[in-house]
C-alpha cells in the first residue's frame, strides 16, 4: 500500500530584485510504501527540504500534487496521522522539555491523561526523562534533536517525515537516531527521511531515492540500484622494482596509488587478477591483499552528482 | 466541535502568554510604568501640578502609553518571530488551521496586555486609595476602554507581522496609531479647510482607518461624566468589528503564504 505519494510535484521560487522564477523541484513522482524506511538522498541544495515542506503543506506547489494516506496534503485532517521533524529545528526555548511536548500534544487535541502518559513514554524512549524539567535553552544540540523527534511522535503517527535527522550529530547520536527509526519500522510505521549522509541510507533504508539539482535521478532498493556484480579487483602489493611497477601501471584500470613501498591498484576481472599475482610472485614481490570491489551507494551518488 | 477548535487555539494562546511572561523585558516595562505612575503621584502630593484629577489623567495616560508599547513591541514580532525562527514549521505541520494559529497568537498577546493593564490600573487605584482614602472604581471603565484600543492596535501589529519585518511593522503600526488617534481632528480640519477632493479623501480615511480617539475616554471618566455615557455599546461594537476584520485579513494573507 502506498502511504505517501507525489505526482508531478514542482516548485518554483521567485528570488532577487526582479523576482525571477527559479525551479528548484522538477516534476517529482515518488511513492513510499506502508512499513518501509525510504531514504531521500541528495547533496546540499538538491531540493530535499523543499520537497518535505511541500509534503507538510508549509509551501504550496507550483504544479502537481502530494498526498499522504490517500488524502491531499492541503487537508488539515491528514496531519493527525503524520509526524514531522524539520531540518535544524529551533524550538520554544523558554519551555521545559515536558511543557514542550504537552504543547504539541494539545495541538493534536490529545486529552490530558493520555498526553501525560504518552509524554513519559516518549521522554523515556529518547532518553530525556531526567531533563524533562529543564528549559530547552539549556539543551545541547543532540538533546534538541531528540526532543524534536519526541515531538514528531507525540501523536503515534502512521507516517513519519524527518528532514536530515542525523546531520549535526556525533556518531553516537547518529546511531541512536538510526536505531529509533528502525524501532519505528518494527512497529509498522512508514518513514520518509532526507539526508546527505550515504552510510545512514545504506544502514537502515529499504528503498532510496537520489535527488540532484531538483530532479529525482534514481529510485529503488539498494540491490536494484547497485546490482551485485563485481566491478573490479583491488590488489595491494610491495617489494618490486621500477620495471615491474611500470608494468603494473599498464594493467591497472586506474592510476596506481603508492604509499611508501606499498602500491594499490585494480584490475577488471578475476582472471586478470590471478595472472597479475602469478607475475608478481614470480618476480619476488609480496602481495598483501586481493579483494573484489563492488559498486557502493557512495560511488553511485557521486557519479550522479558529477553528471550535473 | 467548537470545544475541539478552541482547545487548539488556547494551547497557542497560553504558549504565547508564557513566552511573554518568561521574558524579563516585560517586567522591566511594567516596573518602569508603575514607577512613573508613582512619581506622578508623589509630585502631585508635594504640590507640583494640582490635585486628584491630574493624577488620574496622567496615570491613565501612562497606562495607555505603556500598554501601547507592549502591544506594538510584542505584536510586531508575534508572527514574524515564529517564521524567522522556523518554529512555524512544527505548528503548520500539525492538524491545526492557519487561522487558528493567528487567533491563538493574537489572544495570547491580548491576555498578556489584559494582565499588565490590570496590574497598572490597580497600582494607580492603590496609590489613590493611599492618598484619598477610597477606591476609585471608575478608573476600571477607563482602563477597559484602553484595553479595547490596545486590542485594535495589536490587531494592526499582528497584521503587519504576518508579512513584514518587525522594523517595518513597527513603523506602520505606530503610524496607524498616530493617525488613528488624530482622526477626529483630521476630519474636522477636512470639513472646514479642505477642498472637495481633499474632503473626500479625508472622509475615506476616516471610515477606513481605526478611529482610536473613540476609545480615549480618560478625560470624561476623570471629570465625572456618568459611565453610561462614557462607555457606549456602539464603541465596543466598533472596536470588536474592527478587530474581527483585521484578524480575518491577517488570516487570509497568512493562509496563502509560503513558509520558506
Ligand atoms: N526560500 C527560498 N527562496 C529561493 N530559493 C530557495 C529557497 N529555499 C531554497 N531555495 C533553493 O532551492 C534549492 C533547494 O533547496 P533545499 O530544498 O533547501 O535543498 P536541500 O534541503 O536538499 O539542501 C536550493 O538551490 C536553494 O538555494
Ligand atoms: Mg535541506
Amino acid at each position: 500500500m502506498v502511504v505517501l505519494k507525489t505526482e508531478g510535484l514542482t516548485k518554483e521560487y521567485r528570488t532577487g530584485f526582479w523576482r525571477t522564477r527559479v525551479r528548484v523541484l522538477h516534476d517529482l513522482n515518488l511513492a513510499v510504501h506502508q512499513g518501509e524506511v525510504f531514504g531521500y538522498l541528495g547533496p546540499n541544495g538538491a531540493g530535499k527540504t523543499t520537497t518535505l515542506k511541500l509534503l507538510m503543506g508549509l509551501i504550496y506547489p507550483t504544479a502537481g500534487r502530494a498526498s499522504i494516506l490517500g488524502r491531499d496534503v492541503q487537508d488539515v485532517a491528514v496531519k493527525a496521522q503524520v509526524g514531522f521533524l524539520p531540518e535544524n529545528p529551533y524550538f520554544y526555548d523558554y519551555l521545559t522539555g515536558r511543557e514542550f511536548l504537552h504543547f504539541y500534544g494539545q495541538l493534536f487535541g490529545i486529552p490530558y491523561r493520555d498526553r501525560r502518559q504518552r509524554i513519559e513514554e516518549l521522554l523515556q524512549a529518547v532518553g530525556l526523562s531526567k531533563a524533562a524539567e529543564l528549559q530547552l535553552r539549556k539543551y545541547s544540540k543532540g538533546m534538541l534533536q531528540r526532543i524534536g523527534l519526541a515531538q514528531a511522535l507525540i501523536n503515534d503517527p502512521q507516517v513519519i517525515v524527518l528532514d536530515e535527522p542525523t546531520s549535526g550529530l556525533d556518531p553516537v547520536g547518529r546511531k541512536e537516531v538510526r536505531d529509533l527509526i528502525l524501532d519505528l519500522k518494527r512497529r509498522g510505521k512508514s518513514i520518509f527521511f532526507s539526508t546527505h549522509i550515504v552510510p545512514d541510507v545504506e544502514m537502515i533504508c529499504d528503498r532510496v531515492g537520489i535527488i540532484v539539482a531538483g530532479r529525482l535521478v534514481r529510485v529503488g532498493t539498494l540491490e536494484e540500484l547497485l546490482g551485485s556484480e563485481v566491478e573490479g579487483i583491488e590488489i595491494t602489493a610491495s617489494g618490486f622494482d621500477e620495471a615491474v611497477g611500470s608494468q603494473i601501471a599498464q594493467w591497472s584500470v586506474r592510476p596506481p596509488v603508492q604509499h611508501g613501498d606499498t602500491v594499490f591498484f585494480a584490475v577488471r576481472t578475476e582472471k586478470e587478477a590471478s595472472q597479475v599475482m602469478e607475475f608478481l610472485l614470480g618476480r619476488g614481490a609480496s602481495v598483501h591483499a586481493v579483494h573484489p570491489k563492488r559498486r557502493t551507494l557512495e560511488d553511485l551518488f557521486l557519479q550522479e552528482v558529477a553528471k550535473t | 466541535m467548537v470545544c475541539y477548535l478552541m482547545s487548539k487555539i488556547s494551547a497557542i494562546t497560553l504558549n504565547t502568554f508564557k513566552e511573554a511572561v518568561r521574558d524579563r523585558i516585560l517586567y522591566a516595562i511594567l516596573a518602569f510604568a508603575i514607577a512613573m505612575i508613582g512619581s506622578t503621584f508623589i509630585l502631585a502630593t508635594i504640590g507640583v501640578g494640582s490635585g486628584p484629577k491630574i493624577i488620574r489623567d496622567i496615570g491613565l495616560g501612562f497606562i495607555s502609553i505603556f500598554g501601547t508599547l507592549i502591544a506594538v513591541f510584542i505584536g510586531i514580532g508575534l508572527v514574524h518571530k515564529e517564521i524567522d525562527r522556523r518554529t512555524i514549521y512544527t505548528i503548520v505541520s500539525k492538524p491545526i488551521h492557519r487561522f487558528q494559529f493567528i487567533l491563538g497568537k493574537y489572544l495570547g498577546l491580548i491576555l498578556t496586555l489584559f494582565v499588565n493593564v490590570t496590574i497598572m490600573t490597580w497600582a494607580l487605584m492603590g496609590l489613590i486609595f493611599i492618598g484619598e482614602g477610597f477606591w476609585d472604581f471608575r478608573l476600571l471603565a477607563a482602563s477597559g476602554m484602553i484595553l479595547l484600543e490596545l486590542m485594535v492596535v495589536t490587531g494592526i501589529a499582528v497584521l503587519f507581522s504576518a508579512f513584514s519585518t518587525p522594523a517595518l511593522s513597527a513603523i506602520f503600526t505606530l503610524s496607524f496609531f498616530a493617525i488613528g488617534r488624530l482622526l477626529d481632528d483630521l476630519r474636522l480640519f477636512g470639513e472646514h479647510y479642505a477642498g472637495p477632493v481633499g474632503r473626500a479623501v479625508i472622509r475615506t480615511f476616516y471610515y477606513l482607518l481605526p478611529n482610536l480617539g473613540r476609545f480615549n475616554v480618560s478625560a470624561e471618566v476623570v471629570h465625572g461624566v456618568p459611565l453610561g455615557e462614557v462607555v457606549s455599546g456602539m464603541t465596543i461594537l466598533y472596536g470588536s468589528l474592527y478587530v474581527v476584520a483585521l484578524l480575518a485579513l491577517t488570516s487570509l494573507i497568512f493562509q496563502n503564504r509560503d513558509f520558506r
